[in-house]
């Protein structure tokens, strides 16, 4: 079965001054048509410079440094820039953090959308205008016609974040990439938008790669998860299963952190210490440091993202696989 | 009002902000006429309530909703425009500086960013004496460096690092070291504005735990300021909910999450992400959160209210008591149509 996505092996690296610095290191994961994809960790973990590499945004000084996402079958990373325009934006959109810093304060939202459409259709500018109504309708704007003549400051937070969802959704992409989607917004308003995506997913038979390092917010939008540590994938799931049953030592003990998942009042269960910067990287598993059941070879070699059990997770730790070598023989 | 165990009593506290600027920008025309026309933000409207000696008391809302700003008015670091604050039964609103002194000892805050709060420019060490060299002059400088390593070490921060400078300690580690400021001076009241939203999950849970283990050992009160409802639930016990520098329930941490009972309280708890559950869930609100420059009319949240009557847009509900000891300011629940 062909994939709609699949990113294999892919690493990023930044060329500076005093070396070379991988942001992320053989990330692979497949998404299917209409699947909703999560990519969680803390910040720092690589989540967003794979969703970059993913549309050849890397820039300067940082590379494409090995790997290849494949995207109905074609290879992005060997496009031209024009061939990759074409898809960017239009088959694969990006919806960012701050609405605020997305839209252009100065143009109208209209202006904004319609420049947009004509960049990727061959239509009039009225058509355009149609389209763009239409969107902002299927986004719940109220009297989409009035609004679609405002600047950015005319909206509250949440609407322009929804707005910045129309956007994306102009050209009716095959994938949308979230990254931190709501996380400048509050929960309440958080709730509206994610229903809103979820909605759009369904309807469209869109896929959805959310980038974010809120756990409850996946479990909710999500059907598969890479919990990403250190600019490596660790674990990789259906979301029930990780959440329910997390393999992956790292993401016990993420999960095992957060104070809902405690009786009120007492300790929570810490993860010692912090991740590794870039410049820091320690041999081996990059979690050994601050993992509790540690064994020799965790300090000297990579760990691979290798299948658990028969369960349809597979995570890069070399207990896990230690144990299911044992197990076999 | 206060009883010997009462920490913190605030009585009917109001705090606005003018921001019409200069006098041109005061100045508009409505028809055909010059005005000169104020504009005030009305961040903290009639809040009541007390904080009981050794309990966690948590205020929770959305941005903008004045939070932050009762904190800081309780503090001392705004004046408030009416009403009364007393710490252990003496009122502290309009005190001298130099009356204020004792109560700034006993009442420490930690704010929510690690970057901003720390001064780039001390070293640790410098950063920790201070507040104590401040308030007790006559302390000497061996006793001032041993509290300091003393301090450091129970926040976890190694006091070998004490001459290192903040840029070269993690967010956490920074948190931890400004939550070391804070218990530098011995204090009994903590207030805590966000002290953990700007870190990530893991780190969280370490301050967190810190806070925890300081409120036992040392015996502290705190004031918790956050916008994270599941971290409001493990530490506190009790909450205030804020919508539009109105309070709209008040209610000790188990009767709120299990059974809450103002409308924007059910909201607003439906609307936390949850692990294992498959579905977003919230209970939907109408329209867009109002500016606290121009508050509706009646009740702060009738416009986005499901169950709004005509009584709503004109009468401005006061905290009631249910049966439960839950406090909710809602003509709906009076009337017992929710």
């Amino acid at each position: 079965m062909s994939h709609l996505l699949e990113v294999k092996n892919l690493s990023v690296t930044f060329a500076l001054r005093f070396g070379e610095l991988a942001a992320i290191n053989d990330v692979s994961f497949t998404l299917q048509r209409g699947e909703r994809f999560g990519l969680v960790g803390e910040s720092g973990a690589g989540k967003s410079v794979t969703g970059f590499a993913i549309i050849n945004l890397i820039s300067k000084p940082g590379y494409i440094a090995g790997g290849r996402v494949l995207f109905e079958n074609k290879e992005l990373n060997s496009l031209s820039t024009e061939e990759m325009r074409r898809i960017r934006g239009n088959r694969i959109s990006m919806i960012f953090q701050d609405p605020m810093m997305t839209l252009n304060p100065v143009l109208t939202i209209g202006t904004q959308m319609i420049e947009t459409i004509l960049a990727h259709k061959k239509v009039t500018k009225k058509q355009a205008e149609e389209i763009a109504i239409e969107k902002l309708e299927r986004v719940h704007i109220p009297s989409p016609r009035k609004r679609f003549k405002q600047y950015p400051h005319e909206f509250s937070g949440g609407m322009r974040q929804r707005i910045v969802i129309a956007i994306a959704l102009l050209t009716d992409p095959a994938i949308i990439i979230a990254d931190e989607p709501t996380t400048a917004l509050d929960v309440t308003i958080q709730a509206e938008i994610m229903t809103l995506l979820l909605e759009l997913c369904e309807s469209k038979n869109m896929g959805l790669i959310l980038i974010t390092h809120d756990l409850g917010v996946v479990s909710e939008v999500t059907e598969r998860i890479a919990v990403m540590y250190a600019g490596r994938i660790v674990e990789v799931g259906s979301t029930r299963l990780v959440i329910d049953n997390p393999e992956h030592p790292y993401t016990k003990g993420l999960i095992n952190a957060l104070p809902g998942s405690q009786r009120p009042g007492t300790m929570l269960n810490q993860i010692p210490g912090v991740m590794p910067t870039l410049t820091g990287m320690p041999p081996g598993c990059a979690f050994h440091p601050r993992c509790s059941v540690r064994v020799q070879e965790c300090k000297r070699n990579v760990p691979q993202l290798m299948p658990i059990g028969n369960k349809n997770i597979m995570a890069a730790c070399h207990l896990l696989t230690g144990k299911r070598t044992n197990s076999e023989q | 009002m206060t009883t010997g165990k009462d920490i913190v009593a605030v009585k009917n506290i109001v705090k606005h902000f003018d921001i019409s600027g200069g006098l041109l920008d005061q100045l508009s025309f409505t028809n055909g006429r010059l005005v000169r026309k104020k504009t005030t933000v009305k961040a903290v409207n009639n809040i009541s309530f007390t904080i009981t000696q050794g309990e966690t008391f948590s205020i929770v809302g959305e941005s903008g909703c004045g939070k932050s700003t009762l904190a800081r008015t309780i503090i001392g670091l705004y004046p408030p425009e009416s009403g009364e604050i007393y710490y252990r039964g003496s009122r502290i609103d309009g005190m001298t500086p130099a009356d204020m002194l004792p109560y700034r000892a006993s009442m420490q805050m930690i704010f929510q960013d690690p970057y901003a709060s720390l001064n780039p420019r001390k070293t640790v060490q410098q950063t920790l004496e201070e507040p104590v060299v401040f308030h007790n002059k006559s302390i000497s400088a061996s006793l001032v460096k041993e509290k300091v390593s003393e301090v450091m070490e129970q926040v976890g921060v190694d006091p070998k690092w004490s001459t290192r400078y903040p840029h070269e300690f993690s967010g956490g580690q920074r948190q931890r070291i400004s939550i070391a400021r804070a218990l530098m001076v011995d204090p009994e009241f903590i207030v805590a504005d966000e002290p953990v939203s700007a870190l990530d999950v893991s780190i969280q849970a370490q301050i967190l735990n810190l806070l925890m283990e300081a409120r036992e050992k040392r015996g502290l009160t705190y004031m918790f300021i956050t916008h994270d409802l599941s971290v409001v639930e493990h530490i506190s016990t009790r909450v205030g909910v804020m919508y539009l520098g109105m309070l709209c329930e008040l209610a000790s941490a188990e009767n709120l999450f299990n059974s809450p009972q103002h409308p924007y309280t059910k909201a607003l708890l439906t609307a936390i992400p949850k692990l294992g559950r498959s579905k977003p869930g919230h209970l939907p609100l109408k329209g867009e959160v109002p500016t606290p420059v121009d508050l509706p009319e009646g009740c702060v949240f009738h416009g986005r209210c499901i169950h709004s009557e005509a009584r709503c847009t004109k009468e401005i509900p006061v905290l009631r008591l249910l049966d439960s000891g839950t406090g909710v300011a809602c003509h709906g629940i009076e009337e017992g149509r929710l």
